[in-house]
């Protein structure tokens, strides 16, 4: 019933994000069909595809965020957090210097096989530590994502790619037209996919000798997380650019709600997560009007509040 | 104790000769026509590079002397994040006409003062209220970073595009463009901070066996470590007005001048992460504009390997 509740208010959401904007558009004129050629234009060509880009990508990403959290069984890792998006960074220079003509759908599936390495590569360093301590995984996956950001940046300066590089570390909606996001209904095709292997997922979660005394296959489902979680980087990479943090709190917060049942919480945090990143686009669409503040820039000041709350929240002492 | 004291001493002598090289060399390389113009052109960059070198590597040790550990730096604690919000909120709140009407020198100086009760007061808050755990610490701080940093964004969204556009240069190290017209005042706030370290520093080492021991061996300890974490946050504000953010440069010399010297005594230490600064300053510096003709690049360099130290030492310290 709770959940029926979250909907309401996400899509509630949603219909503000349609009519917000420099173009003045209402509810009741489109009710009663008092709009002319040119409004109807916006709407269908920048209002819509931008609130159904803002839904997917918010979904996806904290889906993404929630997967990633279940396999290596940290509460503070997301892609973010893992070297997964730095690495789909480098993907897409990569492919702007070798192949700058390629179609998007091209750019994107490298981009993810680059993610799905940063992600493996992540995955072995914590297998040759020993973690001691919590906090020690989403330390490593930070740096690790600074390394490979650094060497990024550095040929990026080289090739005259900072612009672009730019761009895509700063995630914004204001470019998406139609025609410019629909590489997005991927990611929304992998958290419905998500959804369907929530129970494995968990299961692989919890090792490999147990997944396999259940007859389960360890590797194949880890590989399907590993794939969910670079590709859905890759397209909201390629889409949107960076969104920062929200795989991490998103799911954090669900779990705090409704408890650590995956299937449970899969709907939640995608619902969540989408709501999320609606109200995050639109008061970053009007509190500057006709400016706009990137959602990246929103979400990294949010986010890092709540990242913060729940590290000093969880009393955990540790040796130094 | 004379085999490391020797040891130690033969170290600083080498590195010393090598800083006074980088340094001749940056002066004389490639000089064509007027030697006089030359020579003071480059010098003020040279006394830029070493401030900025000096105030980095004192700073980072003194840091890690009032936490009692080699990993923790001041940038990776958010200090240089912090200097850039609060540049970025004095303009914001007091916009660019009134800094127009303050000389440079004394906008400078009101933003050190801010940025010191600031970080005495965050760090006394962080350091001396309850035990953490080492790990939860340096997730605060990249998390604080990341705050600061975008809030310091959200403001700079905030104001003119013009005005956006001259803050903007602040997110991005540069070693290259040092303004000249801060060097006086920031040698005068150096050499007035590196006088108070040197009134204070025969208590370093006995800091250093930490807390109760210091106390119990006479050392004023809530006193002396509200100076040294004062004096930090002077000399990490002086590094980031004339150069900008540099996340690891700290680390990395400090954690060489470790090895090198094989003793943990400020009087060895210290010396030799100043002279390792000024041999990576101003030695990388010269070979990236004579040799290689780069700009920006020495930063991503120094970003890159230091990033490459800083997983080292995690893992070293999981795994020990």
């Amino acid at each position: 019933m709770r959940l029926v509740l979250a909907i309401a208010v996400t899509a509630l959401l949603a219909v503000i994000s349609l009519f917000v904007g420099v173009t003045e558009i209402t509810p009741a004129d489109l009710l009663a069909g008092r709009i002319d050629d040119r409004q109807w234009q916006v709407l269908m060509a920048a209002r819509v595809p931008r609130t159904l880009a803002l839904i997917l990508a918010g979904c996806a990403t904290a889906v993404a965020g929630l997967v990633m959290q279940i396999i290596v069984r940290n509460r503070f890792v997301e892609p973010s957090t893992a070297g997964t998006v730095e690495a789909a960074g480098l993907g897409l220079l990569v492919v702007t210097l070798f192949a700058p003509g390629m179609p998007l759908m091209g750019k994107m599936l490298v981009a993810a096989a680059f993610a799905l390495a940063g992600t493996a590569l992540f995955l072995r360093i914590l297998r040759m530590v020993p973690l001691r301590d919590v906090l020690m995984v989403p330390l490593i996956g930070i740096m690790l994502g600074g390394v490979i950001g650094a060497g990024t940046t550095f040929f990026a300066y080289r090739f005259d790619l900072l612009p672009s590089l730019g761009a895509w570390s700063m995630g914004d909606f204001s470019g998406i037209l139609r025609g410019r996001y629909e590489l997005l209904w991927i990611g929304g095709a992998l958290t419905l996919a998500a959804y369907a292997a929530a129970d494995r997922l968990t299961v692989a979660g919890m090792g490999k000798d147990f997944t396999t005394n259940l007859g389960l296959g360890y590797r194949p489902t880890m590989a399907l997380a590993l794939v969910i979680v670079a590709l859905v980087s890759a397209v909201v990479l390629v889409s949107v650019g960076m969104i920062p943090f929200l795989g991490l709190i998103v799911p954090n917060i669900v779990s705090l709600i409704v408890g650590d049942n995956m299937r449970r919480a899969v709907p939640w945090v995608a619902v969540s997560g989408a709501g999320f990143v609606l109200a995050c686009d639109i008061v970053g669409r009007t509190i500057r009007a006709p400016y706009e503040i990137p959602i990246s820039t929103t979400l990294g000041v949010v986010g890092s509040v709540i990242f913060l709350f729940l590290l000093l929240r969880t009393r955990h002492h540790a040796p130094a | 104790m004379h085999r490391p004291d020797a040891r130690a001493r033969i170290v600083l002598a080498v590195l010393a000769v090598l800083a006074a090289a980088a340094i001749v060399a940056f002066m004389t390389l490639g000089v064509r026509g007027n030697w006089g113009f030359v020579l003071g052109f480059r010098g003020t960059k040279v006394l830029g590079l070493i401030l900025v070198a000096w105030s980095i590597a004192l700073s980072t040790v003194l840091f890690q002397t009032v936490t009692g550990n080699r990993i923790l730096t001041p940038s990776i604690m958010g200090f240089d994040a912090l200097f850039i919000l609060i540049r970025t909120g004095v303009t914001f709140f007091f916009g660019f006409g009134a800094l127009a009407l303050m000389s440079p020198k004394v906008q400078f100086g009101a933003e050190v003062l801010v940025m010191t009760g600031f970080a005495v007061f965050l760090f006394q808050w962080l350091f001396l209220r309850a035990q953490r755990s080492l790990h939860l610490m340096v997730l605060v701080g990249i998390v604080f970073g990341v705050l600061f940093r975008n809030l310091a964004g959200f403001m700079q969204r905030l104001m003119d595009p013009v005005q956006f556009q001259t803050l903007q240069d602040m997110f991005f190290a540069s070693f290259s463009r040092i303004d000249p017209t801060l060097l006086g005042v920031s040698t005068v706030i150096v050499g007035a901070a590196s006088l108070v370290t040197w009134r204070i520093a025969h208590s370093f080492d006995v800091l250093m066996l930490g807390r109760e021991q210091a106390i119990s061996l006479g050392v004023p300890y809530r006193r002396r470590v509200a100076t040294i974490l004062a004096i930090v946050a002077v000399l990490v504000s002086v590094a980031t007005a004339l150069v900008g953010p540099v996340t690891f440069f700290g680390l990395l010399v400090v954690s060489l001048a470790h090895v090198l010297c094989g003793s943990g005594r400020h009087r060895h230490v210290l010396p030799a992460a100043v002279l390792l600064g000024i041999i990576c300053l101003v030695g990388g510096q010269t070979l990236l504009e004579r040799v290689f003709a780069f700009d920006t690049a020495l930063s991503i360099i120094i970003e890159f390997l230091g990033g490459l130290v800083f997983i080292l030492l995690l893992v070293r310290g999981a795994a020990r």
